[in-house]
C-alpha cells in the first residue's frame, strides 16, 4: 500500500465541558481514502471527537486539521465534511428527493440538473423511484440511505458516521456494514465512522482508534488491534479474551520467559510482551478460538493443559467451553467449530486443551 | 358468526360507555351553547316590531347588517384589528418561544413558562383596566411625561381608539401564542439544524428551511387562538375603545341592549361567526397541509 496523505489530523486535541475532561490529548492522523472506526464505550468521547470535525463542537485546546487547514477557522457549513447522524436527522416536511438535494441550493443548478444529480445519489444507494415519497413513510433502512445519499452527493472529502446502523435490526445492520464498505470503496472518499459495536469496527474498518475516557488506547488495523492488543482494556473490549495471571522469570529482548497459571512455563516474542523486568502481578491473554480440545489419541501440536469441562454453550457451527484449567480456579472459554463426528462434550466430562505460546499476549 | 356478534355487542357497549362518559359535557353544551346559537340563528330571521318580535320570516336583516355602511365598517374594522393583534401577537410571541425552547437551559424552561403564564393570576377585566390606567388622560405614561417635562400637556392620542385595543389585546393573548408556538418549537429535533448547517446553509438559511417550516403547526394554532377570541372581544374596545375603538361585539350589544333589536343583532351576530367561520378554514386548511407534509 502506498502512503496516502493525511486527511484530518488532531494535534493534542483537549475538550472540557465544565469541570469534565472529555478528550484528553487526541495525536491521531486520518488517511485519505481511509475506513477509520472511533471505538469505544458510551461516554469515552468518540462521538464528541466526530463532532469537532463536523464543526458542531469546539475544543478547548490543540487543533484539528482537515486536509491541512485548521478547522477552527472554517465554520461547520463551510466545511468539505458532511455527517450521517444518528437519528438520521431526515427533514420530516421534505420529500426524500428535497431531503436528498438539500445541499445543493447553493449550487445554483438548474431543475434539470438538480435533478439528475438527486436521481444519481437516490440510485447509488438504492433507492431510485423513492424520490417523491414523503421522509416520515420511509422504514430505518431507507431513512438511512437517504442521509448517506443526503451527504454524498455534496462530494465531501470526508463523511463522518455517528452509530449510523445502531438503529437498524441485526440483519439490516448485517446488510448495510457490506454496502457501506462497497460504497466507500466506490466513492473513495475518506469515512469516519463512530461505533460501540467491536464487530462492526472490526468488519468494516482499514484502521481503528479504540478509545476510553478521553483517550485512544490503541490506533491499528482491525487484525492487529485483534491479535496484538496493548493493554487489557482494549483485549477486553475487542472480543473474548481469556486472562490468566502470570509471573515474568525474565525479560529479554527478544521475548519474556513467563510462569503462567495452569498453563506453566513459556516463552512470549518479544512484539506479544512489552518490556518491563522480572515480576508478579502480569496477566497472560489469549482468545478462545486459539484453543482446541483434544479427542483421545490426538496428538498436541505444541503444548498440552489437562482441565474439566465446566460450561456448554451450543451456537449450531460452534460450541463454546467453559474449562477450568487443573491449578487454576477461574475456568477459561474456548471456542471449537462443529465437525461430524465430534460429538458436542458433556459438562464434567474431563479434557485435553491444546494451545500454542504464540497466542500468548503479556499485559503488564 | 357467534365472535362477529360478540365483537359487535361489545362494540355496542363500548359506544354506550363512551356516550355516558361524554354526556354530561354533552348536556351542559346541548343547554348553554348550541341551543342558545340556534335560537340566535332563528332570531337572525324574524323581524323587529315595536315592541318584541314579530314572526315573520325574513332576509331583511342580512341585508341591513351588509348593506348599511355603519355595520359594514364596524365588522370590517373588526376583522383588521383581530388581524392585526394576531399579527402583533404572533410575531411577537415567536421570539419568546423561540428564545424559551432554544436559550434557556432546560432545568429552568418551567420556570420560564410559568411566568409567562403569570398575568393569567389577575382577571382579564382587571388587566384592560390596568391598561386604561396606564394610557388613560392621569395615566402612568401620561403622568410620567408630563413628570420628565418631555410633554407638556396630557397625550391623547394613546387611549380611546384602535391603537389602545390592539395593544391591550395583544397584552392579553401574548401567552396563549407563545405556549402553542413553544411547543412546536420543543418539537423540533436539534440534530436537524446540525444537519442544515452540516450541509451547507447558514444559521438562518437553517432557520428559514428547517426551523420555520417545522414550527408552522405551532404558528398557525397560535393564530386561531389569538384570531378567534379577540375578533368578538367585547371588554376590551368597551374600555379603551373609545367611539372609533368599537369592534362587533359591543355593536352586537347595542342592538340588543339598547335599541331592543334582536333580530338585526342576531344578524349581525351570526355574519360575525361566518367571518371567524371563513378565516378560521383557511388557516385549518394550511395547517392540515403542514401537518400532513409534502404530498406522497
Amino acid at each position: 500500500m502506498t502512503a496516502k496523505p493525511t486527511m484530518i489530523e488532531f494535534r493534542d486535541v483537549q475538550k472540557y465541558y465544565g469541570d469534565y475532561h472529555a478528550l484528553r490529548g487526541i495525536n491521531a492522523s486520518i488517511r485519505a481514502g481511509e475506513f477509520f472506526s472511533l471505538l469505544g464505550p458510551s461516554g469515552c468521547g468518540k462521538t464528541t471527537l466526530l463532532r469537532t470535525i463536523a464543526g458542531f463542537e469546539d475544543i478547548s485546546s490543540g487543533a484539528v486539521l482537515i486536509d491541512g487547514k485548521d478547522a477552527a477557522q472554517i465554520p461547520a457549513n463551510k466545511r468539505p465534511t458532511n455527517m450521517v447522524f444518528q437519528s438520521y436527522a431526515i427533514f420530516p416536511h421534505l420529500t426524500v428527493e428535497e431531503n436528498v438535494g438539500f445541499g445543493l441550493r447553493r449550487a445554483g443548478l438548474d431543475k434539470a440538473e438538480m435533478g439528475r444529480r438527486v436521481g444519481d445519489a437516490l440510485a447509488m444507494v438504492g433507492l431510485t423511484g423513492f424520490g417523491k415519497r414523503a421522509a416520515h413513510a420511509l422504514s430505518g433502512g431507507q431513512r438511512q440511505r437517504v442521509a448517506l445519499a443526503r451527504a454524498l452527493i455534496l462530494k465531501p472529502k470526508v463523511l463522518l458516521l455517528d452509530e449510523p446502523l445502531s438503529a437498524l435490526d441485526k440483519k439490516m445492520r448485517e446488510l448495510m456494514q457490506v454496502e457501506l464498505i462497497k460504497l466507500q470503496r466506490h466513492v473513495g472518499i475518506t469515512f469516519i465512522l463512530v461505533t460501540h459495536d467491536q464487530e462492526e469496527a472490526l468488519v468494516m474498518s482499514d484502521r481503528i482508534a479504540v478509545m476510553f475516557e478521553g483517550q485512544i488506547a490503541q490506533l491499528d488495523d482491525p487484525e492487529t488491534l485483534y491479535r496484538r492488543p496493548k493493554t487489557r482494556q482494549v483485549a477486553d473490549f475487542i472480543g473474548t479474551m481469556n486472562f490468566l495471571p502470570a509471573t515474568v522469570l525474565s525479560d529479554t529482548p527478544d521475548g519474556c520467559e513467563v510462569e503462567v497459571a495452569g498453563l506453566g512455563r513459556c516463552r512470549i516474542a518479544a512484539d506479544q510482551a512489552p518490556p518491563g523486568g522480572n515480576g508478579q502481578d502480569t496477566v497472560v491473554g489469549f482468545r478462545p478460538e486459539t484453543l482446541t480440545i483434544l479427542y483421545d489419541g490426538q496428538a498436541a501440536p505444541e503444548r498440552e493443559t489437562p482441565g474439566k469441562v465446566e460450561e456448554v454453550v451450543y451456537y449450531g457451527d460452534m460450541t463454546y467451553y467453559d474449562v477450568k484449567l487443573d491449578g487454576v480456579s477461574a475456568a477459561v472459554r474456548l471456542s471449537m467449530r462443529n465437525v461430524p463426528g465430534r460429538p458436542v462434550l458433556d459438562i464434567g466430562t474431563r479434557a485435553r486443551v491444546a494451545w500454542s505460546p504464540d497466542a500468548l499476549v503479556l499485559f503488564r | 358468526m357467534t365472535s362477529e356478534e360478540g365483537l359487535r355487542r361489545m362494540g355496542r357497549s363500548e359506544a354506550a360507555s363512551g356516550l355516558a362518559m361524554i354526556s354530561p359535557t354533552a348536556i351542559y353544551a346541548i343547554l348553554l351553547l348550541a341551543a342558545p346559537l340556534a335560537l340566535i340563528f332563528i332570531y337572525s330571521f324574524l323581524t323587529d316590531g315595536d315592541p318584541g318580535i314579530i314572526r315573520t320570516f325574513t332576509f331583511a336583516n342580512y341585508i341591513e347588517a351588509w348593506s348599511n355602511e355603519l355595520y359594514r365598517v364596524v365588522m370590517l374594522r373588526s376583522l383588521m384589528v383581530a388581524l392585526t393583534v394576531t399579527a402583533v401577537t404572533v410575531l411577537l410571541a415567536f421570539p419568546v418561544a423561540y428564545f424559551v425552547s432554544f436559550h434557556v437551559d432546560p432545568s429552568r424552561k418551567s420556570l420560564w413558562l410559568f411566568l409567562i403564564t403569570i398575568p393569567f393570576w389577575t382577571s382579564y377585566l382587571i388587566r384592560v383596566f390596568l391598561w386604561k390606567v396606564i394610557l388613560g388622560y392621569n395615566g402612568v405614561v401620561n403622568s410620567g411625561l408630563l413628570g420628565l417635562g418631555i410633554i407638556s400637556e396630557p397625550l391623547q392620542w394613546i387611549n380611546y381608539n384602535v391603537g389602545a385595543v390592539v395593544l391591550t389585546l395583544a397584552h392579553a393573548y401574548a401567552p396563549f401564542a407563545i405556549l402553542p408556538i413553544f411547543v412546536a418549537l420543543e418539537k423540533i429535533d436539534r440534530s436537524l439544524l446540525e444537519a442544515g448547517q452540516d450541509l451547507g446553509e447558514s444559521r438562518f438559511m437553517t432557520f428559514l428551511r428547517v426551523t420555520l417550516p417545522l414550527a408552522m403547526p405551532g404558528v398557525i394554532a397560535a393564530v386561531l387562538i389569538v384570531f378567534i377570541p379577540t375578533i368578538g372581544d367585547f371588554v376590551t374596545p368597551q374600555l379603551v375603545g373609545g367611539p372609533e375603538g368599537r369592534l362587533v361585539a359591543n355593536l352586537i350589544q347595542l342592538q340588543y341592549l339598547k335599541l331592543d333589536n334582536y333580530p338585526l343583532g342576531s344578524a349581525i351576530a351570526v355574519s360575525a361567526m361566518m367571518i371567524v367561520t371563513v378565516v378560521s378554514l383557511f388557516f385549518l386548511y394550511l395547517n392540515r397541509r403542514y401537518l400532513r407534509g409534502p404530498e406522497s
